[in-house]
């Protein structure tokens, strides 16, 4: 392994998140960046997975390999970036359901429209 | 005692999932009556742990203790700040559920433990985000009271600005959680832990001799952007007037006295144990980056807060300026400005959660919490009138409310030309709620030209009650009443400031115990002084209405466009600024 592909899953993190921000900066449909703010998460679920990786390792389950006879990767970020799934679930569950109220109450999702709160 | 400490997430918790099952059964009466109770008792078990709380407790949940000094289990700490900010969200807990008691919007049928079972949910994540001692669970309680929030925002799913402003809050919060998620992921892939005190030491350990790296950096500057999102500090605070605007007058209470005064603790408790070793981020970096953030946000606060004519905004602004007040105080890392943070922040609490509960008063005898529209009809409210005077005087700094002797300490201890920013911010905040009460309580002064469109009025809001109320319910007044006391007695009370001051300093990061706090006649001339300096502005407001209100500030309010995209940009600003600010740490070392 060198150290690009070391270093890769990080910058693809970063990048993950980044574009998700412009996504969500730039949304003309506000589907569209409930859907971007889940791409930003999907960042945080990169990057909690290569935190955890190691080199020549397997999963971290014990059934069918001898605990201590060949390196697993970190099971603790694993159990994070699940609780993270369930957490980004509900998140996008309710902003998909404000989204469905926008809609009928402001007859539109395009944030340049939505003009009530301001100054 | 120690094992007393998960039911305070517990109860409310379990509270909660009774009201879901159980609440289409039973009569609206019952299901809150469960909700006060509930919540009252869970204030209680939070008053009674915290005045055991010395020395502090740690509570590993589910007996996974730390092997060879080593563990990722769930710790939960019990001192005096964390249990203090518990017992103050269970108080406030209560006293939004006794305010909205039988008078808050009827509930659709079958559906009667929908609101009461949310308010406890929220209880529960602010309770335990307080008593969080690992990052990780830091992070799961920050996103329940998070999603609670919004979904408490947008409570009233039929109102257009509702929904708008939730889903504002909704898309800045959830963006800020997930910076902090990934400052949570890069100390983990530093250190190994996932507890606060073993980071800190972890970090310490990794350390070379040149102090910390561009990792330690950027988890920093995560982590801080989470917080401080939450903290409504500038530029990361456009969530904050939309969603307080929006939110029913019972959660307005909560989010404005305690929700985000949470974010500005959780900034305190992880520098001070996370950061603040020689592996963390230098003392003068974090001095400067809050120094910095706080001072613009108070100004901000204070200027914004001035041209607002929507009262509820008006009074989410005045969080704004006190928010960037309280970082500016836990900016400076002396044990003096923590206690006078502690305090104030009590005395802010009751005092602004009294504010909007009189706010909401006006909302639901008259359908309007514009301003303008209300100039002189609530002459009536004479009772009502006192207690927003009353409000608007402890949120200037008036002895012998509370806030004045938290300002006063903390004043003191930041000193210099930061001293008078502090009398100005509150003075300029507490002007704007007093001009408020002499148009609206008393009629005074020509009435004022409608601005420029560019502005949110505040007039055709729906009340929240059934109908508009023709008598005023004596739960809505007695709990403005009540929040007022209580900060009239933080202020007074013997001795309190000494417990407050004593629980601070054993857990905060100095560990130095000052002797004692109390009011000196410097603290007291300047609680003074911003007094008569409010009363002043607003006397000048009401009868010359053209000459306080400039145009200049003009481009600052439409920095506050509404629009979501706008806000994710400034976050990112934000972030690139305080990155910015504690740089020269990670370079010079």
């Amino acid at each position: 392994m060198t150290a690009v592909t070391h270093v890769l899953p990080y910058l693809v993190a970063v990048w993950i998140f980044l574009i998700g921000c412009y996504g969500l900066a730039t949304s003309r449909n506000l589907i569209h960046a409930v859907g971007c703010l889940s791409v930003c998460q999907a960042a945080t679920y990169v990057l909690l997975l290569a935190v955890g990786y190691r080199d020549g390792a397997t999963a971290p389950v014990f059934s069918d390999v001898e605990p201590g006879s060949r390196p697993v990767v970190d099971p603790v970020v694993q159990a994070l970036a699940l609780t993270d799934v369930v957490v980004g679930a509900t998140v996008t569950a309710l902003l998909l359901a404000l989204v469905v109220q926008v809609a009928k109450r402001h007859g539109t999702v395009d944030p340049d429209e939505l003009s009530e709160l301001r100054g | 005692m120690d094992d007393l400490l998960p039911l305070l997430v517990a109860l409310p918790l379990l509270g909660a999932a009774v009201l879901v099952a159980g609440g289409r059964l039973v009569p609206r009466l019952v299901a809150e009556s469960v909700a006060c109770a509930v919540s009252a008792g869970t204030a209680a078990l939070a008053l009674v742990l915290l005045l055991n709380c010395s020395p502090p407790m740690v509570e590993w949940a589910g007996g996974w203790v730390p092997v060879n000094g080593r563990s990722v289990g769930i710790v939960l700490v019990g001192d005096g700040p964390g249990l203090g900010m518990a017992a103050l969200a269970s108080l406030l807990t209560l006293a939004a559920l006794a305010y909205s008691w039988r008078y808050f919007d009827e509930p659709p049928r079958g559906h009667a433990g929908s609101f009461p079972a949310l308010v406890l949910l929220f209880q529960a994540g602010m309770c335990g985000f307080a008593l969080a001692g690992d990052l990780f669970n830091a992070f799961v309680w920050f996103e329940l009271m998070s999603v609670v929030a919004y979904a408490l925002t947008g409570h009233r799913v039929e109102e257009a600005r509702a929904v708008q402003g939730a889903l504002t809050f909704a898309v800045v919060n959830s963006l800020g959680a997930y910076c902090l998620l990934m400052g949570i992921a890069l100390l983990y892939a530093r250190t190994g832990e996932l507890a606060m005190t073993q980071i800190g030491r972890g970090l310490d350990r990794a350390a070379g001799p040149d102090g910390p790296d561009v990792l330690v950096l950027a988890a920093f500057v995560l982590v801080l952007t989470g917080l401080l999102v939450k903290a409504a500090a500038v530029p990361f605070h456009f969530w904050l007037p939309d969603a307080h605007a929006v939110a029913p007058t019972p959660v307005c209470m909560v989010l404005s006295g305690v929700m985000v005064e949470l974010g500005a603790y959780g900034v305190w408790r992880v520098y001070g144990t996370v950061f603040a070793g020689p592996g963390g981020i230098p003392a003068a970096d974090f001095e400067r980056a809050l120094t910095v953030l706080g001072a613009l946000t108070a100004a901000v606060g204070a200027i914004l807060c001035w041209y607002q004519r929507h009262l509820k905004r008006l009074l989410a602004y005045s969080t704004v300026a006190h928010m960037g007040l309280f970082l500016l105080g836990i900016g400076v890392l002396k044990p003096e400005a923590d206690d006078g943070i502690a305090l104030y922040l009590l005395g802010h609490a009751g005092v602004k959660a009294a504010l909007f509960a009189c706010a909401g008063i006006l909302l639901d005898r008259y359908g309007s919490v514009d301003e303008h529209a209300l100039r002189g009809r609530a002459r009536e409210l004479r009772g009502v009138a006192v207690l927003f005077t009353l409000g608007a005087l402890g949120l200037a700094g008036l002895p012998p409310f509370g806030t004045a002797l938290g300002k006063s300490i903390t004043e003191e201890a930041v000193g210099g030309p930061l001293t008078v920013l502090y009398v100005l911010a509150t003075a300029v905040t507490a002007g704007a709620v007093l001009r408020v009460a002499a148009r609206v309580f008393l009629g005074l002064g020509p009435p004022p030209e409608n601005g420029d469109a560019y502005e949110t009025t505040g007039s055709g809001e729906r009340p929240e009650t059934r109908h508009r109320l023709g008598r005023i319910p004596d739960s809505m007044k007695a709990v403005p009443a009540v929040l007022l006391a209580g900060v009239l007695a933080v202020g007074v009370g013997p001795g309190f400031a000494d417990v407050v001051a004593h629980a601070v300093n054993e857990a905060g990061s100095g560990g130095v115990l000052v002797a004692s706090v109390h009011w000196t006649p410097a603290g007291i001339l300047l609680g003074l002084a911003s007094t008569a300096l409010a009363v002043g502005l607003a006397a000048v407001a009401v009868t010359r209405p053209k000459l306080l209100a400039p145009a200049w500030a003009l481009p600052l309010r439409r920095l506050q466009s509404g629009h979501v995209g706008d806000y994710v940009a400034w976050l990112l600003v934000g972030a690139a600024v305080l990155g910015a600010l504690a740089l020269p740490g990670v370079l010079g070392s």
